[in-house]
């Protein structure tokens, strides 16, 4: 079962928006040029805002209208208050925090609902990659050198899985992201369990929706 | 009602617009902060584009300390470009073929608006210190007579720097039904102590001067240029990084090939201060520069709502877009992330954002593309919603 394709909008993305209710209040964290914060408020009227790095997909989402603050997850979280927000969403964007352990106990205090999306390094391609060559994986979605990656704190699935437990969060849904960005809704048995079989070794990347448990 | 301004100095280039005055009197006065009123002033003030059909298209911009209504053309005064026209003008990020942009002069300045160095229609005499003390909310006072009196009944935006930026910030918390998305620049919702020791240093420069004569200069036929070139030249550091500084300066010396082993400028920096003192004083009032000064000390957005920031702000509050660049020293990023976060806790529509330049305080009138960027996105924004 796929998200329904939205209009411009990558799948994933997509699938983190099929996740929001309509008229809440929203923070997106690393939120990029903004396109998914703009759908969100244009299709589902969120009160949206924005924390973003780089200066120009700040202008970026400035110019789209969008309230965003230009600043760092790994810094600036302790700043918003508890339960300021209905959902909180980190897209692509924990494996490259100092700390993401802090940030994602920051996101289960500031938003009711947090949804995550992350690649993983538990993908059969990497794992492979790995074994075979010898050498840090490049994929598709981690695109770099070991030596210049934004992405310091790469985990698998798995290893993701466990830190929720270790923030006392709990799995409420969980897609599988294919090559295309395209998503696959997890059955619950599958995270239920504590442990990912298939979608660690299958996925190159995941959505999970989690609460504060 | 508009009139042409009277300027305290002659008119250097005739062919300059002088723009207009609007004077208000005893049936409008202006009540003041401290108390006091003004039962006659004049506000005097420049606009650039053409105000639309249903007058929605309206942009204030707020000068700073030592500024006027000369955003966008040439001063007639100082016959130099106006301030800020690398910001403001046909096809610039504020664009005057779109916006109908609206400068005045501040209540307690010296280029046609009332102050101190204007007569006092009780004696017939300069008020010199006799002027009452204003405040930032004083000027926006004025400001929102002087928009009403153009019979502009909400702005699209409020924009300004450094002391620009507090009276945006102060349009947000005394008038947030009169305008759609405000922009304070470099600035912070209070003085600090630093910023006031840098402002008590000045004053007491001009009032060391003793051309200043207890403040009647312009009855003593004296000008305290000394004391003011010296506020200058202390403040105009603070308005500068020392990376910048170095940059432009080091240690090259001014005209000379050694060390002169005396006191007349060996180094470019000190011959730099001495320019900017000097004219400066040609064309400010230095009476006028300790009631600004004044204003901007007094300036505590929190304070006038029992400390809290946040109460500063409704939840009709305008839209948000404050802007701070990574050296600026005298009003420095964490002064803008505590209003965004005030703004934040009472859900006002808030984007932050800090430019990285190593130009300092002035980077607000310097040529730093992405604060463009930023001023063009909000305002499209706002214009479009």
């Amino acid at each position: 079962m796929s998200a329904p394709q939205l209009q411009g909008l990558r799948p994933d993305l997509a699938a983190i928006a099929a996740m929001i209710r309509p008229g809440t209040r929203v923070l997106d964290i690393g939120c990029g040029d903004g396109a998914l914060l703009e759908h969100l408020v244009r299709t589902k009227g969120v009160d949206g805002r924005g924390i973003e790095l780089s200066q120009q997909n700040v202008n970026a989402c400035v110019a789209r209208g969008l309230s965003v603050m230009q600043g760092d997850a790994d810094t600036d979280l302790s700043e918003y208050p508890s339960g300021a927000f209905d959902a909180v969403i980190l897209s692509n964007t924990i494996q490259a925090t100092e700390r993401p352990r802090l940030v994602l106990e920051h996101l289960l205090r500031i938003g009711r609902r947090t949804a995550v999306s992350l690649p993983n390094f538990g993908y059969w391609k990497v794992r492979l990659a790995l074994l075979a060559t010898g050498h840090m994986p490049r994929t598709r979605n981690l695109d770099y050198s070991w030596f210049d990656t934004p992405n310091i704190h790469l985990c698998t699935l798995s290893d993701f899985l466990d830190l929720t437990r270790l923030c006392h969060a709990s799995v409420v849904e969980a897609h599988a992201l294919n090559e295309k960005g395209e998503t696959r809704a997890m059955r619950p048995g599958t995270f239920k369990a504590g442990r990912l079989g298939g979608p660690n070794l299958l996925a190159p990347g995941a959505i999970f929706l989690l609460k504060k448990a | 009602m508009s009139e042409a301004p009277k300027f305290l100095r002659p008119v250097t280039a005739p062919g300059a617009d002088v723009g207009h005055a609007v004077h208000f009197g005893p049936d409008r006065p202006l009540a003041l902060d401290c108390g006091r009123s003004l039962s006659h002033f004049t506000i005097a003030y420049m606009t650039y584009g053409a105000l639309n059909a249903d007058k929605s298209n309206a942009v204030l911009i707020c000068h700073a300390l030592t500024g006027d209504q000369f955003v966008a053309s040439d001063n007639p005064v100082t016959g130099k470009p106006g301030w800020w026209t690398i910001m403001v003008g046909p096809g610039k990020p504020i664009d005057t073929d779109r916006f109908f942009v609206i400068c005045a002069n501040v209540v307690g300045g010296c280029m046609g608006s009332t102050g101190p160095a204007e007569n006092d229609p009780a004696t017939g005499d300069p008020y010199g210190l006799s002027f009452p003390l204003v405040t930032v909310r004083d000027m926006v006072r004025a400001q929102a007579m002087l928009v009403e009196q153009l019979g502009i009944a909400k702005l699209l935006a409020v924009v300004g720097g450094s002391m620009g930026g507090m009276q945006a910030l102060q349009w947000a918390a005394s008038y947030p039904g009169r305008v759609r998305g405000v922009m304070p620049i470099a600035c912070a919702a209070r003085h600090s102590a630093q910023n006031i020791a840098f402002h008590e240093v000045g004053r007491q420069a001009i009032m060391a001067d003793p051309d200043w004569q207890g403040g009647e200069y312009q009855l003593r036929g004296t000008t305290p240029s000394k004391g003011l070139a010296v506020a200058r030249m202390a403040a105009h550091i603070t308005y500068l990084s020392e990376a910048a500084l170095q940059r432009k300066f080091g240690r090259t010396l001014q005209n000379r090939e050694a060390l002169s082993f005396k006191f007349a400028p060996d180094f470019q920096i000190e011959s730099y201060l001495h320019h900017q003192g000097a004219s400066f004083v040609d064309r400010f009032d230095a009476n006028s520069y300790l009631y600004i000064t004044r204003a901007m000390d007094y300036f505590d957005l929190a304070a006038d709502h029992d400390g809290h920031l946040a109460a500063a702000f409704g939840a009709n509050a305008p839209r948000f877009c404050i802007i701070s660049f990574t050296s600026d020293w005298l009003f420095p990023t964490a002064e803008s992330k505590s209003i965004a976060h005030a703004l934040n806790a009472v859900a006002a529509n808030v984007s932050f954002v800090e430019i990285k330049t190593d130009k300092g305080h002035d980077a607000f009138l310097l040529d730093e593309p992405e604060m463009f960027g930023t001023v063009r996105g909000f305002l499209n924004a706002l214009a479009g919603a």
